[in-house]
């Protein structure tokens, strides 16, 4: 029992100097600046604008949802302007990121760790090096630069339609008005509120994109090690993303 | 020169190299013979510093490869082509782009880009293929591309890893002419990794043959083909029962699934 343990222990600190050392050669490739910025902008397009979809189509039901829930919850006790209220500040604040961050961890995750790990193992990632360009500058970097800056952006129209949607169900299915609705919007709004958000979402962006680089380049075996990269990296990311959600929660949100 | 001395390499039990030592003088093709899983593969990425020996070294050009910082790892990698088993082509790049890649890291203009790509091409006979994606490619052809891919970089060193392995008797053949051509066009040093046999005696200068992680036996075309070493005779002539009566360990046993 002990002994598990202590490999289990050893293992989970193996992994985690690797993921350093990791971490850092790919900050060491920052300087090759002319390798990392030719693919820079189509990862952007890549991890960013081809999500914008799913990000918008879960924000469009948790927007809904939202606007339905608060009315349940608050019938008869809470005037109904404070719905805009809590479907404003939960989706900035909480949904709109971890969502958005939960599904781009399947889409986004999986599809660096599938990709990089299928070059690993028909020796694509080999013929970089030989061909003399860095993997870190050429593969990793962009794709964890991209994460970092377009998880935000994504985000961020996420927000706006899930607030819109919680407005499109406010006064369509609510005895609420638009006048109403964005009372209860602006009444505890504050600009922390979005920042908040967009800090969870760039760090959820970096993590998710670093996980799917570092297991892909990591990848062994044939087909099924390419699964098992892609698995792990989707199921990492999403305790990532709760982990990291607790941190800005208790770092950031925390009474003085 | 490229030199391996001593090289040993383990994967967690399995040790694939036990001190395999070889040396490859300027402008020869040394082919490294030897069965499935035996460390011949393992042995060639030395030489790239894709892989680390845990002892031993391997030299090239006077530099030890395993000390090299990276800028200088890269710097020897750009004298070096290196010919894939599988040609490990970039999937989303047109045959064109996987041939011009390397050499958009040399700083080279558009137009010597252009002309670099034409000529690898026509060197292993694919003039039009340039627009085609490595998925419309057969095998032979993938390879040939892969072999355009590295003498465009008009390296000093070439290393072939297993360049006819699954080919019909016919293209093997093609390669292997490539493979000549290529030297009298460009004056390459090479090393060949294969367990094919008639490949070797087409294209090497010197054989010789690894098992059991070191070299059994090196030497001409004429004088591995006229051994009597059981071990490699067996070996040349494919019959199964020679390593059972030298009482050594079946080729590739000791390093199954190690020869990448």
């Amino acid at each position: 029992m002990l002994a598990t343990v202590g490999r289990r222990t050893l293992g989970i600190t193996e992994v985690f100097g690797q993921l350093g050392h990791f971490v850092a050669d790919t900050a060491r490739a920052v300087p090759d600046a002319g390798t990392w910025g030719r693919q820079l902008f189509p990862m952007m397009r890549r991890i960013g604008v081809d999500s914008l979809p799913i990000a918008l189509f879960i924000a469009s039901f948790t927007g809904i949802v939202l606007a339905l829930l608060a009315s349940y919850t608050f019938t008869g006790t809470v005037p109904y302007y404070f719905v805009g209220t809590l479907v404003g500040k939960t989706i900035m604040m909480e949904l709109g990121p971890v969502l958005t961050g939960l599904a781009l961890a399947g889409r986004v995750g999986a599809n660096i760790a599938a990709e990089l790990g299928t070059m690993r193992v028909t020796e694509q990632v080999d013929a970089l090096e030989t061909l003399a360009y860095d993997p870190h500058a050429y593969l990793v970097l962009p794709r964890v630069s991209a994460g970092t800056v377009m998880f935000p952006i994504v985000v961020a129209f996420a927000m706006a339609m899930g607030i819109f949607m919680g407005w499109v169900a406010a006064t369509t299915l609510l005895p609420i008005t638009t006048a109403e609705f964005l009372h209860g919007l602006r009444l505890y709004f504050a600009p922390f509120d979005v920042e908040f958000g967009l800090i969870k979402s760039a760090s959820f962006g970096f993590v998710i994109t670093m996980i799917g680089c570092f297991l892909g380049l990591n990848t062994r075996g044939g087909a099924e090690g390419v699964g098992d990269a892609t698995t792990r990296t989707v199921v990492y990311s999403a305790e990532m993303i709760l982990v990291l959600d607790a941190y800005w929660a208790l770092t950031l949100l925390r009474p003085s | 020169m490229i030199a391996f001395r001593g090289v040993e390499k383990a994967f967690g039990a399995n040790r694939v190299l036990k001190g395999f030592t070889l040396t490859v003088r300027e402008g020869e093709t040394v082919v490294i013979v030897g069965g499935s899983g035996t460390g011949k593969s393992v042995a060639l990425k030395h030489v790239v510093g894709l892989l680390e020996p845990d002892a031993g070294e391997v030299e090239v050009d006077g530099r030890i490869v395993h000390r090299l910082r990276r800028r200088e790892l890269t710097e020897l990698r750009s004298h070096i082509g290196y010919v894939f088993q599988f040609a490990a082509l970039f999937d989303s790049m047109t045959v064109e782009e996987n041939v011009a890649f390397g050499l958009l890291r040399r700083g080279l203009g558009e137009e010597e880009i252009r002309e670099r790509v034409a000529e690898g091409l026509r060197l292993v006979d694919l003039p039009d293929a340039g627009p085609l994606m490595p998925a419309e490619l057969s095998g032979g052809m993938r390879k040939r591309v892969g072999l355009a891919r590295a003498i465009a970089l008009r390296p000093k060193y070439l290393l072939y890893d297993e360049p006819t392995t699954g080919l019909d008797p016919v293209t093997s053949a093609v390669i292997d002419e490539l493979m000549v051509r290529t030297r009298e066009a460009l004056g390459v040093t090479s090393i060949v990794i294969t367990h094919d046999m008639r490949s070797a005696y087409r294209v090497g200068d010197r054989i010789a043959m690894l098992y059991d992680g070191r070299i059994r036996q090196e030497g001409t075309v004429a004088e591995i083909q006229q051994t009597t070493d059981p071990v490699v005779r067996q070996f040349i002539e494919g019959r199964p029962s020679a390593a059972l009566e030298a009482g050594a360990p079946a080729a590739g046993a000791a390093a199954e699934g190690f020869d990448r």
